[in-house]
């Protein structure tokens, strides 16, 4: 019995075939996930089934046996179909009871049964076995909790399928497998599940089918068992990516940056390793364990309380991130969306944010034939894809928007550049490019330190992988060494 | 319960209360009659058109925007409303009815043109203010009106107990008004669905549309409540001064807003109570009367009452930072 069928799908916005002749069924209580790069229509096909968007005339959805031409997102939402989009779309300054029960508030004006709705949140948490304080407010708790709160809101609202967009995407891995986990308890209850991700082991991990989405075209639905994430890697990108651990030579003769028993207490203790020019070095380790909380003192942001940093053997202190930028240190934080680009301003104002002083003349003003050489300069060494440098950094896709965030630090010349999780939310045609550009920028003795979860990323593309654990540095390993177990058990260990 | 002695802790409202408490002590022992009944009925009484507002603008806050142009809806209500009154001779229900109409229609109009044009609410408010007195004053000529019915001056008095001394004190239209305010407003917030879908809207607007909460209709309840407590106000001000001023209540929004904000309601949207409210209306009050009282001159409390809401911001804003840092990963 399928939940859901889809029957010659179309959806064209102008010009641009988002998806063509669709064909896809979700059968009731299994677990599907649906892969694919930027652009390949997954957002498309969410909003068609959620009846956020109509598909063009000629197409059939079919719930349960009933054919629709389209539907509005309240009969979808009527039908059983809850998306849990990547923004989890909760409201932080509600309860979590509140949250969980807030589809019992929609309609119109009558007296709220608080006692009822908090009946109705538990139940919804223990359906699927969360606990979770039914009065704290959603904006005291971690992104992890506030994926559970969507998922029991979707439980609370009778859902009978469940999407999930990129749930993992910022989530550590700890946090990913128990929601592996509830996905396989909801799959439990009969509920059809529906998974989208960019992580091929975790979709081989849960999965009962597959479907493999390329440019608006389904390229097949595929048994989960039956696929290598080689296999999945190769049909999504229409092309293979294969890493392998190779010795590059490096000089390790005079580090430019030395850290000794640097210390924060309660973020990291007795941190201490060399960086050498042209070398990539990998941090890798579970949340928590002070990955990002050292890249910030590196970086100037929060100051160390304990230990030295040293950049070419000089001991430096820095009071601001101003003096580690100075330094020739740059930082690509994790969350570049809030944190690095201005999504709303063009592509080369972004570009030219951080040396934007530079671009002055003697009377401190722009001078905007030097800002548009920079930008044309950084859009075609990091070949950037942009129809036009004075597009708003919104209109890219990830992996662009992110090549933006790191020519925006390169334009600082930097000696050494820190880059925090630079490939979360980016296709493997993305991340592709991001290797290579951090590998020719290594190959031209910048040194480069990669802070990541996923173990393939470090292994495969940082010389050296330091692992933290609670805030200590408990091993390092060098990848041409190592593998991606050895690594795994290090991290666990 | 730790737990809950720790929440209430953090709540802007147990500072609040606080600073009102230690206000109240200093002035009953400079004062001594500060804290008769007689001063806490004046008090009720001057403060009422301030506190109602506060309990509409409170609402309008909450669901994520501002107004600005309720002095304005009022004084045209109340204009409107006593010339009625003293050209066909209307009485109570009358005049009550007009001013209400009147308040409401504005108000929907705020909310109208808020929801179609996607302009800032604030921009919205000031420019509806703006035409709003541009009409006023073009109609009236800066003509004060302050011959009203008698009945009208004469208010209502429903006697509640006599002191000791003789004194009667008795429930008045203010405090009739200030009460129904306040406890309206926290019946709809606290007690309704439509309540709890503001301090949705507030929150998170785009999850509020996808929950499928009705954004357009719930701006123009927000905004045509504020009209319509404008307009009710609007009448126990002037029952209170016993006069009609075209320029009497410009300047007043800016206390309220402040009244508001003191009380915890962030103009981010979706945080504020009615407790808060009250609260913030009660230190505005008590602040700007014991120093009138101590014979502090009127420039002198203005300048006190603005260090005063800067210091309450500023500390909100510290309790912010420190949640946010307090919730690691946290991209709000």
């Amino acid at each position: 019995m399928n939940f859901l069928e889809l029957r010659d799908i179309s959806k064209r916005f102008g010009g641009v075939s988002a998806l063509s002749n669709f064909d896809f069924e979700l059968a009731t209580g299994e677990i599907h996930c649906l892969v694919g790069g930027n652009g390949s229509g997954k957002s498309t096909l969410i909003k068609i089934i959620a009846g956020v968007q109509a598909p063009d005339p000629g197409g059939q959805i079919i719930f349960e046996g009933r054919a629709y031409l389209h539907v509005s997102p309240a009969e979808s939402s009527r039908l059983g179909v809850q998306v849990i989009y990547q923004d989890l779309s909760l409201f932080p300054n509600l309860t979590v009871a509140e949250n969980i029960a807030v589809g019992r508030h929609a309609g119109g004006l009558r007296f709220v049964n608080w006692a009822a709705n908090r009946v109705a949140a538990r139940a919804a948490m223990e359906r699927i076995d969360v606990a979770l304080d039914l009065d704290v407010k959603v904006s005291e708790l971690s992104i992890a909790s506030r994926q559970l709160v969507a998922i029991c809101r979707a439980i609370a609202a009778e859902a009978k399928l469940v999407i999930m967009d990129e749930p993992t995407a910022s989530l550590t891995r700890h946090e990913v497998d128990s929601l592996l986990a509830l996905a396989l308890e909801l799959k439990r209850r009969d509920i059809t599940v529906m998974f989208i991700s960019h992580r091929f082991d975790e979709v081989l991990e849960i999965a009962d089918r597959v479907t493999i989405m390329r440019d608006g075209v389904k390229l097949g639905t595929y048994a989960a068992r039956e696929m290598t994430e080689q296999q999945l890697a190769f049909l999504m990108a229409g092309k293979s990516f294969s890493y392998q651990t190779a010795e590059r030579e490096i000089a390790r003769t005079k580090p430019i940056l030395t850290v000794d028993k640097l210390t924060r207490v309660g973020e990291y203790q007795d941190v201490s390793f060399d960086l050498y020019p042209g070398e990539i070095v990998g941090i890798t380790g579970l949340l928590g364990a002070g990955r990002t909380e050292l890249a910030l003192t590196l970086f100037g942001m929060n100051r160390p309380e304990g230990g030295s940093i040293a950049i070419d053997g000089r001991r430096v202190a820095f009071n601001s991130n101003r003096a580690a930028i100075d330094e020739g240190i740059a930082y690509v934080p994790e969350d570049r969306l809030s944190l690095s680009l201005v999504l709303d301003q063009p592509i080369g104002t972004n570009i030219v944010l951080s040396v934007i002083g530079s671009l002055a003349d003697c009377w401190g003003l722009i001078q905007p034939a030097r800002r548009d050489a920079v930008v044309r300069d950084w859009i075609g060494d990091l070949n950037i894809k942009a129809p036009n440098a004075a597009n708003a950094v919104r209109t890219l896709s990830g992996g662009n928007q992110q090549r933006v965030v790191i020519a925006k630090w390169l334009a600082t010349k930097p000696r050494i550049l820190i880059l925090d999780s630079p490939t979360v939310g980016v296709d493997l045609h993305g991340k592709d490019g991001i290797y290579q550009i951090v590998r020719s920028l290594a190959a031209k003795g910048m040194a480069v330190i990669m802070i990541s979860d996923e173990i393939p990323e470090v292994l495969y593309h940082c010389d050296r992988v330091l692992v933290m654990h609670s805030g200590r540095l408990t091993a390092e390993v060098q990848s041409h060494r190592s593998s991606e177990a050895a690594l795994r058990q290090a991290i666990y260990a | 319960m730790r737990e809950a002695l720790r929440r209430f802790r953090q709540a802007q409202e147990f500072w609040l209360a606080l600073v009102i408490v230690l206000l109240v002590i200093v002035m009953s022992i400079l004062r001594p009659n500060f804290l008769s009944l007689q001063n806490i009925f004046d008090l009720l009484g001057s403060y009422a058109f301030s506190g109602m507002l506060v309990a509409g603008l409170l609402v309008v806050l909450i669901s994520g925007g501002i107004d600005i142009s309720f002095a304005a809806v009022a004084t045209v209500a109340q204009f409107v409303a006593l010339t009625c009154a003293n050209v066909y001779g209307i009485g109570w229900a009358g005049v009550t009815a007009i001013a209400a109409a009147i308040g409401l229609g504005l108000g929907l109009c705020n909310g109208l043109l808020v929801s179609t044009l996607g302009i800032a609410s604030i921009i919205v408010t000031i420019a509806t203010q703006s035409v709003i007195y541009g009409i006023l004053l073009t109609v009236t000529k800066g003509q004060d009106i302050f011959a009203l019915p008698p009945w009208f001056s004469a208010g209502i008095d429903w006697p509640i107990f006599t002191a000791h001394d003789g004194t009667q004190y008795s429930m008045n239209l203010q405090m009739l008004g200030l009460v129904a305010a306040f406890f309206i407003t926290w019946l709809i917030l606290n007690r309704t669905n439509v309540g709890r879908q503001i301090y949705a809207l507030g929150g998170n607007r785009e999850a509020a549309q996808r929950v499928g909460f009705n954004v357009f209709r719930l701006n123009l309840l927000v905004y045509g409540y504020m009209g319509l407590i404008a307009g009710l106000a609007s009448i126990v001000q002037a029952q209170y001064t016993q006069s009609v001023s075209p320029t009497a209540l410009v300047g007043r929004e800016l206390d309220v807003v402040a009244a508001a904000v003191l009380g915890g309601a962030s103009l981010n949207g979706g945080v504020g109570t009615v407790l808060g409210a009250i609260l913030g209306v009660a230190l505005v009050a008590i602040l700007q009367n014991g120093l009138t009282i101590l014979g502090v001159s009127s420039y002198w409390s203005q300048f006190v009452t603005g260090l005063v809401i800067i210091a309450a911001v500023a500390s909100m804003a510290r309790n912010v930072r420190r949640r946010w840092q307090n919730s690691p990963g946290l991209a709000a």
